[in-house]
């Protein structure tokens, strides 16, 4: 009627560049606080005369990174390697299992709980044990760490998304005469998705971890893992910082790969709606 | 169980498309059963446009669910178009509409409407000007692309509204589908459900506790009591079509609401001749449970 032609228009939608744009200038104070703390931080070491052993400067690891370039990126191509192929294994392996626990009650009594169980064990204390299974040299015994890390909080999520329907939605495809795979594809995986994402997000940021963190246990030398320890060990901290700049970095770009393609997919999604000003 | 010229969309000579006899219905629950209706029977005929109407957790929602086969019956029998409820739900044979709009978040208001079609698996071609025809009739055309949360609510139950008559269902069933909305907004969706009904035909069984929307609305008000949920009384209502804001105003209107209103009081003064007290302990063991 009258009221109803008045009001909304279509959510704008621009470009993928300027959305880019305006995201970028949306995160200017977080840059400004970056640069300033980088600043502030050289400023103080420099004032301070602190050895570089305890601090060095963002410029001394700046010129690490230039330096140790080889060596370092081929640590981290290792790395990534085991982070991201563990976090795919992991990932689908979880969402997987999630759809077969979500299809029958009874599996999901028994599955469920041992994994939420599972995802609060320290998993990384494990990673001596992959490398007596799979070999200290083998990458997958820190891919299996990584996978461990990131199966669980997946499995759980995904259950979750595909069993925690609005039981009304039920009723009304059940109105619709609609079959147990039309539920599935048109209602229990939409809902799952937002579920989906936030696991993606946090798996990404466990994948990393587990790789890193399993490598310092022992295994190849060229991973970022060792090249902490033994930089460390060596007392050239420029060369830890270094490395750990990569992986934060390395870390930053996977969640942030997650966080557009979750915008791509679910741009419904409530946490996705823009913020009206 | 007469159908008036002023009631219906068609002849009374039609069959009758819900066929209710003998229904009771008791829930399990932990805390034990509970009796939501008994010895329901009622005959709708097509075309109609029935209301019920009780107090809450008298099983007017139950007896809707009843009908569109979401729940079975303890003993009774339900026949939609002369077939087993369960039949005519497989058949697609009615839409319908809850309180809450449930709509998808993730469709937009076209793509909403059409599931139910795609669910049938229509062509892509026939969807489209299907959808198109519903969101015309619910006046909603300007807002095919929108996602629910772009609407206001009165508009996203017009859009479950084109949503159940996607598929020319034989019945809607309308679960108190204003109940969440202002009055305001309520008394224009009453219009424009009536005017909805009188242009597609179809038969519409309306659970609502707003007594002036039922008697605005209906050509047959079904009055049930509270728990065990009966039939009271089935008042005729002969207000003339279309019905406008003004026959709001009208002293028959007011007469009306007045009949319905002492239907659904008259119970409680039953209750207290021999055997309420029985039926009362009943009714305070059962409260607190499945209505």
């Amino acid at each position: 009627m009258t009221a109803a032609t008045a009001g909304f228009t279509p959510r704008e939608r621009g470009s993928m560049l300027t959305r880019i744009g305006r995201q970028v200038r949306g995160q200017a104070p977080a840059i400004a606080v970056f640069f300033t703390v980088l600043i502030g931080w050289e400023a103080f070491v420099a004032m301070a005369n602190l050895q570089q052993f305890i601090l060095p400067r963002p410029s001394a690891i700046a010129t690490a990174l230039a330096d140790d370039w080889t060596i370092l990126s081929t640590a981290a191509g290792n790395t990534l390697y085991e982070a991201l192929g563990g976090l795919a294994i992991g990932v689908t392996a979880g969402v997987l299992t999630a759809f077969a626990v979500s299809r029958w009650a009874r599996l999901r009594d028994a599955v469920l709980p041992i994994a939420i169980g599972a995802s609060a064990v320290p998993i990384i204390a494990a990673a001596p044990i992959m490398s007596n299974w799979f070999g200290i040299l083998n990458p997958f015994a820190k891919m299996a760490i990584v996978i461990l890390l990131t199966y669980f909080p997946m499995l759980i999520s995904v259950s979750r998304g595909l069993t925690q329907v609005d039981p009304a939605t039920l009723e009304l495809m059940e109105a619709s005469a609609a079959s147990e795979w039309q539920v599935l594809r048109k209602v229990r995986i939409p809902n799952a998705l937002p579920y989906f994402f936030t696991a993606l997000k946090v798996c990404t940021t466990l994948s990393l971890i587990g790789a890193v963190v399993a490598e310092y246990f022992g295994g190849s030398t060229e991973v970022l893992g060792r090249v902490i320890v033994q930089s460390s060990s060596r007392l050239r901290f420029d060369i830890t910082w270094a490395a750990i700049a990569i992986a934060a970095i390395s870390g930053i770009v996977m969640y942030l790969v997650a966080l557009v393609v979750e915008r791509l997919v679910i741009p419904w999604h409530a946490s996705q709606r823009s913020r009206e000003p | 169980m007469t159908t008036t010229d002023t009631g219906t969309n068609q002849g009374a000579a039609a069959r009758p498309v819900v066929e209710i006899a003998g229904v009771d219905k008791v829930f399990d629950a932990s805390g034990g059963r509970t009796k939501a209706l008994e010895g329901i029977d009622l005959r709708i005929q097509a075309g109609e446009f029935v209301s019920l109407i009780g107090p809450s957790g008298c099983g007017k929602s139950t007896l809707l669910r009843l009908i569109g086969d979401l729940t079975a019956p303890t003993t009774g029998t339900v026949a939609i178009n002369g077939k087993p409820a369960r039949q005519a739900r497989l058949d697609r044979d009615y839409g319908i509409v809850f309180q809450a709009p449930v709509l998808f978040d993730w469709r937009t208001v076209q793509a909403n409407v059409a599931l139910p079609l795609e669910v049938k698996g229509l062509s892509r071609a026939e969807r489209d000007e299907r959808v198109r025809s519903m969101l015309d009739l619910v006046e909603l055309s300007g807002f095919a692309r929108h996602y629910p949360y772009q609407l206001s609510g009165g508009m996203q139950q017009r859009v479950s509204i084109a949503r159940a008559l996607a598929l020319e269902p034989s019945i809607l069933l309308m679960d108190e589908p204003f109940g969440a909305l202002d009055e305001m907004t309520r008394e224009r969706l009453n219009s424009e459900v009536q005017r909805i009904w009188q242009q597609t035909g179809t038969t519409i069984v309306f659970v609502t506790h707003s007594i002036p929307e039922a008697v605005f609305l209906s050509s047959r008000v079904v009055v049930m009591s509270p728990r065990p949920g009966r039939i009271v009384r089935v008042i005729d209502i002969d207000l003339p079509r279309p019905r406008t804001d003004d026959t709001r105003e009208t002293p028959r209107y007011f007469e009306l609401i007045t009949e319905v209103r002492e239907a659904l009081r008259g119970r409680r003064g039953d209750g207290d001749g021999a055997g309420a007290g029985i039926a009362s302990a009943e009714r305070t063991m059962a409260e607190g449970a499945v209505g």
